[in-house]
């Protein structure tokens, strides 16, 4: 185990290096630049572009701009935002809680709604529900996510005037259930697709390990259904969860990033966004390499829990 | 500084229309029905202003945008600023030197300014000329990543003479400097000058000024809160807080306006398409206000075609100006022959008027020697009259506009491709550098309020020829660069309008960049918000956010 886990680390490392040198050249080859958004201004002539240029480094070579900017960040070191002046590590620190926030509920919402679909339309498989559930799933699946977010702003803000219409809180107030009340619309769009996702996931695996012979066996020995159910079906057929839940981080992340953009929701996905657009270099390869590092820990974290869920996986 | 002119000057209905409705909201607020309201004894309430870009650099010298500017407004003052009429007003000077008062030698070299000796830092340390002092210098620093130090690069001899008095010399006689400074923003010395590095100063993120409104906080990506700062030299304010909410999407803005979860939309105002619907909306007002950007072609003077006036002229002719304006953009805009906006004291109202006459068009080119081949495109000498325009992509009534166009050129047997990038993309070296071919773009060419455009016109702006301007169109012309030096040292306002109004006379025969339209803003103010005032030569709107109150 102890050697397994040394391996994966540094293979994470191996990639992480290679999302930084692929990251950092594919930024900085774009076209364009971070000081474009002033190139419109009387008030700025060439003569300062240039100053400016030289004072943030940006006329170095690439591989001294690259090495500079590794050297500083294994030193712990992030860099300052070219737009906003702080150190990027604030800048990300600012937006991240707001982004887990989103997160962490729709999770818990996804995978309680998914996977309660997913079992049911096991055990009633081509039930009116079953049927029903595949369906929703798949119109979940296909349809974009800011298609969702629109939709409910229009309907349960503009129309019904429930919910309001984007922003984490109403400035001035704060309190629980002002956040909860923000959160309700984002969240229940972020979770959709991941509750497809949880449900199709769930359905499967249930249907899989209640064709069992173990299961078989249980009924057999005349437990009540409940019982084999709860007790032998569920149970294992949640192990292969354990990866999914790792597995889901990027896509969460993915689709956090367009739900914070529908809802004005002030996380990471929408800095990211906007670093993007005024080419704020140090804030994107900060949310870059933060972003690689949570996927490899969540798919290095999940393959540890599902070694030490079901001890018949030999790691190695 | 003598008033400008409030009309346009070749009024058309819709311009009218959008002058009036403008002047209701803004001005002629406080002279209408509305004077009876008063504002409250002290602050009061809060306004969410909604604005589209995140306000993010909060050091006044520093590079910033509009939004930002919006933001400096609130927590500095300047020396003087500029009111909606045009006319400089003193703010942190006691008065605005000029050649009458002795404030300004008959040279136009030495500047002597006093200041006021009441105004304090939010943090109670008096304001002196000591701050005016570290501020010039700051700027000329060369270290420091000061946004531009046109006209501030000509101080010498800065001498504090008294806490309430300051002298400077300048290398040469520079007039748009008054207009400058009334857009420089004084910082305190006291704060800046312990910071071992002004570029990374915590002031920077969490700014001490002298203005209406203290920093309170900010949620990053959210919004900027802004206290009441009771200590204020000027008058006001009368909120308590005022909060920049940012939303990105322009139709989720407006859809907060409409909720009512913001006060006042502006800045990027009420997209074209949802301005009728907000003049609607009950409890809701519409503010159109004249912006001082002016949309244009801007064409690459050294790209083949283009070096030809006759083909400029055709292409000019061949642009269904109004179709564009009344289709695209609701009738909003405004036509214009000019770079500088009909409400400068220097805008020239004597421009020839455009007129769409394709007819015209085809005959110049006929005559000009450019055949249509067989292809319907013309071509002179081997080269054929195609190129290609480009603009921010995602701005969809641009790109509504450029199919409009093609189809114009077309029909004159010009082949216009589109060929549309991001932002960063297209004004990065692509714009910076004259790559492009044409260009569709909206521009402030003023400097302030002030109509010296030799960083866009002179020969030696240039950046594609080692110029330090932004004159990427690559325009040359000798009589311009000797007006350009002639008016940037004249300080007396007729003079200066006379050779402005040739400079405009020039590039307008010229046709240097191809005029559209002034561009209109559409506000929206909440019903009871009172005191706002469009000002175009603040940049921003919310430049008087101090004299903002609600009604009841």
């Amino acid at each position: 185990m102890g050697r397994y886990l040394l391996q994966r680390l540094g293979q994470c490392l191996l990639l992480l290096a290679l999302v930084s040198m692929i990251g950092f050249a594919i930024l900085h080859l774009a076209p364009g630049g971070p000081l474009s958004q002033f190139a419109l201004s009387s008030q700025m002539s060439q003569e300062d572009l240039d100053r400016i240029t030289r004072q943030l480094g940006l006329d170095r070579p690439l591989l001294a701009q690259y090495l500079d900017w590794l050297w500083r960040m294994l030193r712990g070191d992030w860099g300052v935002s070219f737009r906003d002046g702080a150190p990027v590590s604030s800048v990300i620190g600012s937006h991240l809680r707001a982004t887990f926030e989103l997160m962490a509920v729709s999770t818990v919402i996804a995978i309680g709604l998914g996977c309660w679909i997913g079992i049911l339309g096991a055990i009633r498989r081509y039930s009116l529900f079953d049927t029903l559930a595949t369906i929703g799933a798949m119109v979940a699946l296909s349809i974009p996510t800011f298609w969702f977010g629109l939709i409910a702003i229009y309907l349960f803000s503009v129309q019904l005037g429930w919910l309001p219409a984007g922003n984490r809180q109403t400035i001035g107030d704060g309190s629980p259930l002002d956040l909860l009340h923000h959160l309700v619309a984002p969240a229940l769009v972020l979770a959709l697709v991941e509750t497809a996702i949880w449900a199709r996931f769930m359905r499967s695996a249930m249907l899989e390990v209640i064709g069992q012979d173990y299961i078989r066996t249980a009924r057999a020995k005349g437990l009540p259904e409940r019982q084999v159910l709860r007790g032998h079906a569920t149970r294992n057929a949640l192990l292969p969860m354990i990866t999914l839940a790792g597995l889901q981080f990027p896509t969460l992340l993915g689709g956090a990033l367009v739900t914070e953009t529908v809802f004005t929701w002030p996380g990471m996905g929408r800095l990211f966004l906007d670093s993007i657009e005024y080419r704020d270099y140090p804030v994107v390869m900060g949310i870059l390499m933060f972003s690689a590092v949570m996927v490899l820990l969540g798919s290095l974290l999940a393959d540890m829990l599902y070694a030490v869920a079901d001890p018949r996986i030999r790691m190695g | 500084m003598a008033s400008r002119n409030s009309d346009f000057a070749s009024p058309t209905r819709r311009g009218l229309i959008a002058l009036g409705a403008g002047a209701a909201l803004g001005l002629g607020r406080a002279t209408s029905g509305f004077a009876q309201v008063r504002p409250p004894a002290s602050p009061r309430g809060q306004v969410v202003a909604g604005i589209s870009q995140e306000p993010t650099v909060f050091n006044p010298l520093m590079p910033g945008s509009e939004v930002d500017q919006g933001v400096w407004w609130q927590l500095f003052s300047p020396l003087w600023y500029i009111d909606p009429q045009g006319k400089l007003v003193a703010d942190l000077a006691r008065e605005v030197p000029s050649l009458e008062n002795g404030g300004l030698s008959a040279d136009g070299l030495v500047w002597k300014v006093k200041l006021r000796s009441d105004a304090k830092w939010h943090d109670g340390t008096p304001f002196t000329a000591e701050d005016v002092k570290y501020t010039l210098d700051l700027i000329n620093n060369p270290g420091f990543r000061v946004r531009n130090r046109v006209g501030h690069g000509l101080v010498r001899d800065i001498r504090v003479v008294a806490p309430d008095e300051i002298h400077w010399r300048m290398e040469s006689a520079y007039s748009p400097y008054l207009s400058i400074l009334a857009l420089t923003f004084i910082v305190p010395r006291h704060i800046l000058e312990k910071a071992s590095d002004p570029n990374t100063a915590p002031f920077n993120s969490a700014p001490v000024g002298t203005g209406a409104f203290r920093w309170g906080e900010r949620v990053a990506g959210d919004h900027i809160l802004l206290q009441a700062n009771p200590a204020y030299h000027g008058q006001g304010p009368h909120l308590e807080r005022v909060v920049f909410k940012y939303i990105p999407d322009l139709t989720m803005l407006y859809t907060q306006f409409r909720t009512g979860q913001v006060d006042y939309l502006g800045l990027s105002g009420i997209s074209a398409h949802f301005v009728r619907e907000a003049q609607g909306l009950r409890g809701r007002k519409v503010s159109l206000s004249p912006t001082a950007f002016v949309e244009h072609i801007a064409l690459n003077l050294e790209y083949g075609p283009f070096t030809e006036k006759a083909v400029r002229e055709a292409l000019y002719l061949a642009m269904n100006k109004q179709a564009r304006i009344d289709a695209l953009y609701y009738g909003l805009p405004v036509p214009t022959e000019s770079f500088l906006p009909q409400q400068s004291w220097a805008y020239a109202d004597n421009l020839p008027a455009h007129r769409y006459d394709p007819a015209k068009a085809n005959a110049l080119l006929d005559a000009a020697g450019w055949a249509r081949g067989s292809d319907g495109i013309r071509a002179k000498s081997g080269v054929r009259l195609e190129f290609t325009n480009s603009t921010t992509v995602g701005n969809p009534g641009r790109e509504q506009s450029q199919q409009l166009l093609a189809q114009d050129w077309q029909a004159v047997g010009a082949a216009m491709r589109i060929s549309n990038m991001p932002a960063a993309v297209i004004w990065g070296e692509f714009w910076q550098k004259s790559k492009f071919q044409s260009v569709m773009v909206g521009s402030n060419f003023m400097q302030g309020s002030d109509p010296d455009v030799t960083p866009r016109f002179s020969s030696t702006a240039i950046p594609a020829k080692g110029g330090s301007g932004l004159n990427t169109c690559q325009y040359q012309n000798a009589e311009v660069d000797t007006l350009l030096a002639q008016g940037a040292t004249q300080f007396d306002q007729a003079a200066r309008k006379a050779t402005y109004g040739r400079i405009q006379q020039i590039i307008r025969d010229d046709l240097a960049l191809l005029p559209i339209y002034q561009t209109v803003m559409a506000e929206g103010l909440k019903d009871g918000l009172q005191g706002f005032a469009a000002n175009i030569n603040c940049s921003s709107n919310c430049w008087n956010m101090r004299s903002w109150y609600w009604a009841s």
